[in-house]
């Protein structure tokens, strides 16, 4: 057994042991931090076959900022756990019924008679000076540009869509409504302060 | 002295590991020690500041303060509050205090000078950095306390979004030098120009945003409403005592020195000195080297104690909007204009 198996199947089995806890602890926080731990040990897999890019990323993008607006709004929500356990029993034969099929087709699709080692043998260790990034910059920019630019296009219809509907104008006097940018543009002299002389009084 | 050489490069050979291990001491005992004597500095110049003395009983002129807390934190009872998630209270501080350690494997100190040099190096330390906001967010919630609470949301709500405008920012100085690998990034702020080769002037703006941001990502005055006292107790780490609350405070002492060191590095030219080349050659001091990393990381941690002690707090509000409405636009446009001046390679930077 090689170093690199022996790291592999370490952070394999936390990877399949956090992702397992993910769906069986109780506590919704819980089973988001077990969610970061699962991404940290994929991206230390990725990292093993040389796509230290596509790691880096990971952990900055899910753990970063995905998982963190995710823990935002779980930490903040009510959640009752016993509506949400109830009719278990009554549920499982079929739940565990789709997860078999589920497990069946994936292991037709991606099992080792269509990617085994034979059919795609290891790629041979990339050289010290060979940089990840910029290969994948060239690629990117160059063949793959079209669905590039498809996926950017969506992401940014997605955001608009996101931005239509969550927002709503409230009017009406009864709405108390601060508005920052008229507030710093409030300026030192007239705006603010007024100097008013006064006698002295005793 | 060779014989001290041999031994290195022995020790590389036969055992890499312990060589690495070494090395890792190298890098954070000193930053220990740095953090330590940072707080006192922070005491004394906020107190000069302020027309005080500042910390001035424990040792000569006070120099043995920083030993003197942390022996105290470090006896303290450790309070773990009753209906506290026992397990995430304690891990929430090491979550603070690792990756603010963890980012100085990828730092040049120096020409050739680096734990690991590796090709992401900024990917890497963008990465470590957002990672460290899970700390104060675990701690807010495991305390079980509502301030503690409200605390961890708002740091989590201001951590992701200065976190946009901070990566933008890097894409300036990554378009600018054209590499991911901090050594890389240095050496193309090199030129004839000495200071003013540097990428502060053609970035003047991402400079100054990366900074305000990495003020904003560490939560220091005035954007420190996770921890805003005067409405809110001590947000985040109200219930935290002793060693916990101590390595907090390392943390974030931690990060201070990071986007300092950062900040030095990416835009005021590392470890190149000022002054052109020409001018030293031979010269001690005066020629590119370590000090002067050190001397300009010093600067920005300065400036972080400087805007402490002169800025109110911004309120939570208009914090969301410099982050937003002013920062993001302003790094956006900027990164056009970069990417413009290296395709037409402008002269002086760029050429």
């Amino acid at each position: 057994m090689t170093f690199e198996l022996i790291v592999f199947y370490l952070f394999s089995a936390i990877l399949v042991a956090s992702a397992t806890m993910v769906i069986t602890r109780r506590n919704p926080v819980h089973s988001a931090l077990f969610l970061v731990l699962a991404f940290f040990s994929c991206a230390a897999i990725w990292m093993l076959a040389e796509a230290e890019f596509l790691a880096i990323v990971l952990v900055l993008v899910y753990v970063g900022a995905v998982m963190v607006l995710f823990l935002f709004v779980v930490m903040m929500l009510d959640i009752d756990v016993a509506t949400m356990k109830a009719g278990f029993i009554r549920y499982l034969p079929v739940g565990l019924l789709v997860t078999l099929a589920m497990l069946i087709e994936i292991f037709l699709v991606v099992g080792a008679d269509n990617f085994g080692l034979d059919k795609f043998p290891s790629p041979a260790p990339a050289a010290a000076d060979y940089n990840n990034t910029e290969s994948l910059g060239n690629v990117l920019y160059t063949a793959y540009m079209y669905q590039f630019e498809l996926a950017a296009v969506i992401l940014l219809v997605a955001i608009i869509a996101a931005i239509g509907l969550t927002l709503r104008k409230r009017s009406g006097t009864e709405v108390r409504q601060q508005d920052p940018s008229r507030q710093v543009k409030v300026k030192k002299g007239p705006d603010r302060v007024r100097l008013v002389k006064m006698e002295a009084q005793d | 002295m060779d014989a001290l050489i041999g031994f290195w490069e022995w020790l590389g050979e036969n055992f890499l590991l312990a060589q690495i291990l070494i090395k890792i001491v190298a890098i954070v005992a000193p930053l220990m020690l740095c953090v330590a004597y940072f707080t006192y500095a922070e005491r004394k110049i906020i107190g000069y500041m302020q027309v005080r003395i500042g910390p001035n009983r424990v040792g000569p002129k006070g120099w043995l303060q920083p030993i003197a807390d942390a022996v105290k934190l470090m006896f303290k009872e450790i309070v773990i509050p009753s209906k506290a998630n026992k397990a995430l209270f304690l891990i929430a501080p090491m979550l603070t205090l690792g990756p603010a350690l963890a980012a100085w494997a990828v730092f040049p100190f120096q020409e050739g000078m680096v734990l690991a040099d590796i090709n992401a190096g900024l990917l890497y330390i963008l990465a470590m950095t957002s990672v460290g906001v899970y700390g104060v967010i675990i701690a807010g919630w495991a305390s079980n306390s509502k301030y503690a609470f409200l605390g961890g949301l708002r740091s989590a709500a201001q951590i992701v979004s200065y976190e946009i405008a901070m990566g933008f920012a890097l894409v300036g100085v990554l378009v600018a030098a054209g590499s991911l690998n901090l050594g890389e990034i240095v050496r193309a702020q090199q030129g004839e120009g000495g200071l003013f080769n540097w990428f502060w002037l053609p970035l003047l703006p991402l400079f100054v945003i990366y900074f305000v941001s990495g003020v904003a990502e560490t939560n220091r005055a005035p954007f420190d409403v996770a921890e805003g006292e005067s409405e809110i107790v001590a947000g985040f780490h109200v219930d935290y005592s002793g060693m916990p609350f101590a390595v907090f405070f390392l943390g974030e002492y931690a990060n201070m020195i990071l986007v300092s060191a950062l900040t030095a590095l990416l835009f005021m030219g590392g470890w190149l000195s000022p002054l052109p080349a020409s001018w030293v050659e031979g010269v001690p001091l005066l020629g590119d080297g370590m000090h002067w990393m050190f001397a300009k990381t010093a600067l920005f941690g300065f400036f972080f104690l400087w805007l402490r002690a002169t800025f109110p707090r911004y309120r939570y509000d208009q914090i969301m909007r410099l982050g937003w409405k002013v920062f993001i636009p302003i790094t956006i446009v900027w990164i056009l204009v970069v990417g413009l001046a290296v395709v037409y390679q402008l002269p002086w930077w760029f050429d």
